[in-house]
């Protein structure tokens, strides 16, 4: 998009090729999305069809809050990989952390929930089909999010240690193309489990 | 222009202790090391599935035969699909790209080269993991020992009921590990190709094979994904008590199929295109012509593998679908003929008017275009619904994908092992060996995979142990399992012709197919770095270019 206001003309075509970091995180997503379809469409299928309760109507709380912290968590990385591209390093360790902060209190939240079904309602992945849908698919997702916070907090460590700068930029965008779609894939989760579903 | 620099590796590494050597293999990130371990892997379970597919043969030769008991045929041919899918064919495919595509687009290594290991050792992990059921598959339950529950597993035989012990964990466990190093694989392949071609190598200007790849590393997301996925589902379901695939709890045994089949499916094209790739560039070079219809080619190969995504559920028409299902995967599977013949005819439109040279590795190509063309024909014979709901899970489709396996994607293979084995060892494979192994081989597989058809036709269904005599079955049967014999014989001379031309071929030179591309302008074998100076390209025949300047093809391109 910057490449309009370059002052500079080469006489020779430059070879330019694009990133092999976000090629390859874009092919992982790809990869991913597969694996995610499949659980999806899975869910879809055993909708209704458990042969015992409890049934998602009966127990299942729209987790609105986290679901909110987790989809802002989108825009807060995206804040911070800007702020790395300019140079400016503590904006962008503060808006790091604040990621790291949103994506933990979605886990909690999840693991809040997952507590509740547990004990108060003795579903487990193991009572019924919704059951084992339910927590299958959540639960990969939440697998997801607990590699990205890891991911995240190595940089964060990194970053704490004054070792992250403006070079990273990229490295860093790589990275939260993979939260962006951990988020995404949230968006269709709360669609099948919690709005379809119940 | 590179050759001149690296001339004293090689003898130096051949002094070096076992174990240095040994160690260098190990924790090596050389795309050509690699690619060279995946192939080796691969060899090494071809013969390990083909004494399994020998066995087999012989149980199967006469009626009433007791060489192995029910139990352990079931086995047999259980681990025989699994290892030649997913061990064979997926590394060979895997190895050849790892090898083939950075020298190929001019650079020097893979995208990612320690992900490149990654995804090696998790294959050959998978697989050792397979293996590993022999021993371990017994469990505390004293029950089973390899899994015996067919390639493609349906539910319920692999519920805890009914594969007891662990024989059906190691299966899926060592599927899941070996499909993620196939995703890390097909994430290297289309990075190293969209992100690493040498300066002037636009898309329109890759080589054939690049292309190929490309759209085959695609297509391995789009499967493995899934297959994941449904091995996930199977994990859950049998150590942690889930019911995705149990009927009593409401469950869907129709729902593995599904997932197991939109995996299985597109992985034929997966295996498929890498073969059309070696073709592809075997036979301009020994037809003297550039390709023809390049970007035919192109869209053909996308829109096979775009076609190849909705047919998974013709495995599946004897299930009982609904008609518009039936119709739909009929018209979709018949719809991939158009792209796959617009394939052929292009090959021949190269050969066609060429100075033709029938060396090895163009052989096995001229085979490949005749057999998988017959396979393609079965194929459709298969996809109409009627015909296939009298022939499915018959020796007819046993013979039919065989034909496309062994007679399309092997020979495709062996083509690719004697066009580019000098290129990797920096000797000939000797030519003599070659035509001996490929007309034993022509002549295995026509014995073996031509007249299993014909006891499917008369109503043999697949995976019995063995039959009664008195029904017209038993000469067939014998045939097939004489052909398996030539078929041994000839793996045999190719193993051997492997050995002695790997220490006393005549030695090739870098480019002894007077060929176009770019691996051929370095050193034979190429240094761990490949190009000394990074190439510019200017056409898709850079070679062709070089080799005579007063003619070169980016006039014409």
């Amino acid at each position: 998009m910057s490449t309009v206001s370059l002052p500079l003309s080469e006489p020779n075509v430059e070879w330019r090729l694009p990133s092999r970091g976000k090629v390859g995180m874009w092919c992982l997503i790809a990869a991913e999305a597969g694996i995610f379809t499949i659980f999806v469409v899975a869910y879809l299928f055993y909708i209704g069809k458990s042969v015992t309760g409890p049934m998602p109507a009966e127990v299942l709380e729209l987790p609105v809050f986290i679901s909110i912290c987790l989809l802002s968590s989108s825009a807060t990385i995206h804040v911070a990989g800007k702020a790395l591209a300019r140079g400016r390093v503590v904006a962008f360790q503060f808006w790091w952390f604040v990621t790291i902060a949103l994506g933990l209190i979605f886990l909690l939240g999840t693991a809040r929930e997952w507590h509740r079904l547990i004990y108060a309602h003795g579903l487990t992945i193991s009572t019924n089909l919704f059951g084992t849908t339910y927590y299958s698919l959540v639960g990969l997702h939440s697998f997801h999010v607990t590699v990205g916070l890891l991911a995240l907090s190595l940089v964060m460590t990194f970053a704490l240690l004054g070792k992250v700068n403006q070079a990273y930029a990229e490295r860093v965008e790589v990275l939260s193309l993979y939260w962006h779609f951990v988020d995404a894939v949230w968006v269709v989760v709360f669609t099948v489990v919690y709005v379809i579903g119940a | 222009m590179s050759s001149d620099a690296i001339a004293l590796v090689p003898s130096r590494v051949s002094s070096r202790p076992i174990v240095e050597v040994l160690h260098d293999w190990i924790v090596t990130v050389d795309h050509k090391r690699l690619g060279m371990l995946y192939i080796g892997f691969a060899l090494l379970f071809l013969v390990i599935a083909g004494i399994e597919a020998t066995i087999m043969r012989i149980q199967l030769a006469v009626p009433h035969n007791t060489f192995v008991s029910p139990e352990v045929f079931n086995r047999m041919f259980t681990m025989h699909g699994t290892t030649m899918i997913f061990f064979v064919a997926m590394p060979l495919v895997f190895g050849f790209a790892n090898y083939l595509v950075p020298l190929m687009i001019g650079a020097r290594d893979m995208a990612f080269p320690r992900l490149n290991a990654w995804s090696f050792w998790m294959t050959a992990f998978g697989g050792l993991l397979l293996y590993f059921s022999f021993l371990g598959g017994n469990g505390l339950y004293g029950a089973g020992n390899a899994p015996d529950i067919g390639w493609f597993a349906y539910a319920p035989l692999t519920a805890r009921a009914f594969s007891p012990g662990h024989s059906t964990d190691y299966w899926t466990v060592g599927l899941l590990i070996s499909g993620f190093g196939s995703i890390g694989t097909a994430i290297n392949i289309i990075a190293t190709i969209l992100c690493m071609r040498c300066s002037g190598m636009s898309l329109d200007k890759m080589p054939l094979l690049a292309w190929l790849n490309l759209v085959m590393a695609g297509m391995v997301f789009l499967a493995m994904g899934p297959l994941s996925a449904a091995q996930i589902m199977l994990i859950v379901d049998r150590y942690l008590g889930g019911l995705f695939f149990d009927t009593q709890a409401g469950g869907s045994a129709v729902i593995w199929m599904h997932f197991f089949w939109i995996f299985g499916h597109p992985e034929v094209y997966i295996l498929v295109i890498p073969a059309f790739a070696f073709v592809s560039e075997i036979v301009p070079v020994f037809s003297r012509k550039a390709i023809f219809g390049y970007p035919v080619m192109v869209a053909a190969t996308v829109a096979i593998g775009f076609v190849s995504l909705s047919v998974w559920a013709h495995h599946m028409f004897t299930v009982g679908m609904p008609s518009y299902g039936n119709a739909f995967f009929a018209l979709t599977t018949m719809l991939v003929a158009i792209p796959t013949g617009i394939k052929i005819f292009n090959w021949i439109g190269t050969m066609w008017g060429g100075q033709l040279r029938f060396a090895t590795p163009m052989l096995f190509c001229v085979a490949f275009l005749f057999q998988f063309l017959i396979a393609g024909l079965t194929g459709i014979m298969l996809s109409a619904a009627p015909f296939n709901w009298q022939l499915s899970a018959s020796y007819f489709v046993v013979a039919h994908f065989h034909y496309v396996i062994v007679g399309g994607i092997l020979f495709g293979v062996f083509g690719a092992f004697y066009y580019w084995f000098p290129k990797m060892s920096g000797r000939m494979l000797n030519e003599t060996l070659g035509k001996w192994h490929f007309w034993l081989f022509v002549i295995g597989f026509h014995l073996t995979f031509d007249f299993m058809h014909i006891p499917g036709l008369l109503g043999m269904p697949r995976r019995i142990y063995t039959y009664e005599p008195g029904r017209g079955w038993e000469i067939w049967n014998q045939i097939v399992s004489i052909g398996a014999a030539f078929q041994a014989i000839a793996i045999l001379v190719f193993v051997y012709n492997l050995v002695v031309s790997y220490r006393n071929g005549r030695p090739a030179g870098s480019d002894p197919w007077d060929a176009w591309t770019l691996e051929w302008s370095t050193s034979s074998p190429p240094p761990a770095y490949n190009f000394a100076v990074l190439p510019t390209v200017r056409s898709r025949r850079p070679l062709w270019d070089a080799k005579h300047p007063e003619d070169p093809d980016w006039k014409y391109e």
